[in-house]
């Protein structure tokens, strides 16, 4: 039988079926970071249960954790608290923690795929809804909640009804200034935020292909975003150079045998898909969000929709008028990171348009690498001293202004354009206004002060402003 | 298979509807990001929408009569966004027992199912004839869970919902147990993936210890 790769990874994962009950699904990793594990710790504890194989796990802080250079000195202590109680847990249940100091800390889902943790045909779950990232290796990751978590740290395994699958496929070439971000915004606009509710996703198609890793990771990170319950893409050359190396990954004569069994899972010719989606990217421009959830996101070139029932409670909240331009919206801040677009490749893309340039004096823009090893590559590469130059804050790893759950938020009323993957009301801060858009449409804004995704506008303003 | 009783079974819920008729009502809505460096599992419900509660005082949660109510009536896609359990937590400690709407995201479902809250899907047009008839005059809504049955004064509709979710909420059996009576097939299954299809080495042998 004609199988997808989500049936193949579904069939090789599956312990247990039984007619009128959910399969029993094992889970070959678990990523954790501090906001949703504290209470399934507890809940194990008190089940008197213990961890299945702590070596099966692997803990981070991320969500909570400030941005400045002292990150040890944590003045918010409920946030203390929970990031001391993630370190006792891991020390108690055996798990590794890359905290603070380690030169493995970061965004979850950045530092997975980093260590070669990531690999393709696995299950990986992690307390957290962009899970889906890691989908781009071929793997089946996915978001739950605190009490499956609980029955992944007992059992290794979880309880779950096989997902629908929905092919999209992306056909047509990429144009310049024009990236992974835009094309998983152009999906969410077209499909809409519950467009793709009790599925997984596989992505495919030419313009799939073509993507690097880290872009892949952009893609299918924001699937969840129409409601998606994963998102993946098959295995290919591109993937298994990614991989090799890397600290967790298959060794010497694994390799072969590791690359053999990842080819396998390639979904069949002709085999089924639950909806399928074509989309051409030939004609696609930057997008960027201009309301209150991701669906509500236009190409740079086209103007907000008109008012209805549907939108009227966005458009009021974002102070803009239906019909106009989104192009040229001032803005308060620019803000590059979080697990969408915190990579080594978004920030040379940015420090390439901010090269030699300043931003406007009244944008504050905030850059901040996804994990310790990204820091240290923009270091290296000289990035860091073109954002300094050029007047952004480069921080800290950690999710920082992705949401309001650390020191760093967007002031209320300020508008703010962003490279991360929600914008709803108050995600980045009480009265916060969002808008999504690649990290080279946040640098084109932050040099012009407003929303733009061209270079000579932005450039025009700065002798202007000389 | 037998399973143990942890949880006591629930059959019935009867309670007064809340009408609260918005589509995509995601988890940021629910318990804002703010709120979430508690380790608890209470202490949510105070903070439970609470922009909407400050935004408009004739919000159907800030008014006292709802302040009892058990089933919540809504719009599409409800508790699509992040994966927080806090969403549920917040929900329950507000008093619901279950929520009726045309669509929910997936993990909320998931996270809901797991901590015994009731999720019923109907269409849009029963919802909005609920929530309206609810408008007019407050009404309590009698759910057999047993029998996959609802109605209100004049509303009655029939449900579906997952068949193993019904098993164990109705006989009180909890999930966990079921799942960890197969560990010894889990560990199999898991010995024969480390040899086939899993190359994942060790943390001790990357350097990065608890
Ligand atoms: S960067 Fe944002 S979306 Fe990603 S894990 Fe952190 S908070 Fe979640």
């Amino acid at each position: 039988m004609k199988r997808n790769i989500v049936e193949k990874i579904w069939q090789q994962h599956v312990v247990k079926e039984k007619a009128g009950f959910p399969d029993v699904l094992a889970i070959d990793f678990a990523l954790l970071h501090e906001v949703t594990s504290a209470q399934a710790f507890k809940m194990i504890e008190d089940q008197g249960l213990t961890i299945h194989n702590p070596n099966a796990f692997l803990a981070t802080v991320d969500h909570s954790i400030p941005t400045r250079k002292n990150r040890h000195e944590i003045f918010d202590l409920t946030a203390k608290n929970q990031i001391d109680l993630l370190r006792h847990n891991c020390k108690k249940h055996g798990i590794p923690i890359c905290d603070v100091g380690s030169q493995h800390q970061g965004i979850v889902h950045v530092i997975g795929p980093e260590l070669g943790i990531t690999q393709p045909g696995m299950t990986l779950v992690c307390g957290d809804s962009h899970t889906a990232t890691h989908g781009a290796f071929g793997t089946l990751a996915f978001g739950i909640g605190t009490s499956t978590l609980t029955q992944v740290f007992a059992a290794g395994a979880i309880l779950m009804n096989q997902p629908k699958v929905m092919q999209v496929n992306f056909s047509g070439t990429l144009a310049e200034d024009v990236f992974a971000k835009d094309m998983i915004m152009f999906l969410i606009a077209q499909i809409g935020i519950g467009g793709a509710t009790g599925h997984v996703i596989e992505y495919t198609g030419s313009a799939v292909r073509d993507l690097t890793m880290e872009q892949r990771m952009t893609l299918c990170n924001m699937s969840i975003e129409c409601g998606a319950i994963a998102g993946l893409i098959a295995p290919d050359e591109t993937t298994y150079r990614y991989i090799k190396g890397r600290t967790y990954a298959p060794k010497n004569s694994e390799w072969q045998q590791a690359i053999k069994h990842w080819k396998s899972l390639c979904s069949d010719a002709d085999c089924c898909y639950d909806q399928i989606v074509e989309l051409n990217i030939d004609q696609l421009k930057p997008m960027v969000s201009w309301g209150t959830n991701p669906e509500q996101a236009i190409q740079i070139n086209e103007i907000i929709p008109s008012r209805s029932n549907h939108n009227t409670d966005s458009l009021d909240y974002v102070q803009l008028q239906a019909e106009q331009e989104l192009a040229g919206t001032n803005i308060d801040w620019a803000f590059v990171g979080s697990c969408t677009n915190g990579r080594i490749e978004d920030l040379r893309v940015v420090a390439e348009i901010l090269n030699n340039q300043q931003i406007a004096p009244h944008v504050t823009m905030y850059i901040v690498p996804g994990s310790e090893q990204v820091m240290q590559q923009a270091k290296d590469e000289g990035l860091e001293i073109i954002f300094k130059q050029a007047g952004a804050d480069f921080r800290m790893p950690g999710c920082s202004m992705c949401l309001g759950m650390n020191d760093d938020k967007v002031p209320s009323g300020s508008r703010c354009i962003s490279t991360t993957n929600r914008n709803f009301i108050g995600r980045q801060g009480t009265g916060s206004i969002t808008h999504l858009a690649s990290p080279a449409t946040v640098a084109h804004s932050a040099l012009a002060g407003f929303i733009t995704t061209n270079n000579a506008q932005s450039q025009t303003t700065q002798q202007e402003a000389s | 298979m037998k399973l143990t009783s942890d949880t006591s079974a629930i059959t019935h819920i009867n309670g007064l509807c809340a009408p609260m008729m918005i589509n995509d009502i995601d988890t940021d809505i629910i318990i804002p990001a703010q709120y979430l460096t508690q380790t608890s599992k209470s202490g949510y419900g105070q903070h439970a929408f609470s922009r909407l509660k400050q935004a408009d005082p004739g919000f159907i949660l800030n008014q006292p009569h709802y302040q009892r109510a058990k089933v919540l009536i809504t719009g599409d896609n409800f508790g699509c966004g992040s994966s927080r359990e806090h969403a549920v937590w917040a929900i329950q400690e507000l008093g619901f027992e279950a929520i009726i709407a045309p669509s929910f995201a997936d993990i909320f479902s998931n996270n809901a199912r797991k901590n015994g809250l009731v999720l019923i899907q109907k269409p849009m047009s029963i919802c909005k004839q609920l929530a309206a008839q609810s408008i007019e005059t407050p009404q309590t809504i009698e759910i057999d869970l047993l029998n996959s049955k609802a109605h209100t004064s004049d509303i009655h509709f029939d449900f579906v919902i997952n068949s193993f979710f019904q098993h164990c909420i109705t006989q009180g059996y909890s999930e966990l147990d079921y799942l960890m009576a197969h560990q010894s097939q889990i560990n199999k299954h898991k010995t024969l993936a480390k040899n086939s299809r899993l190359f994942l080495h060790t943390a001790e042998e990357i350097g990065v210890t608890s």
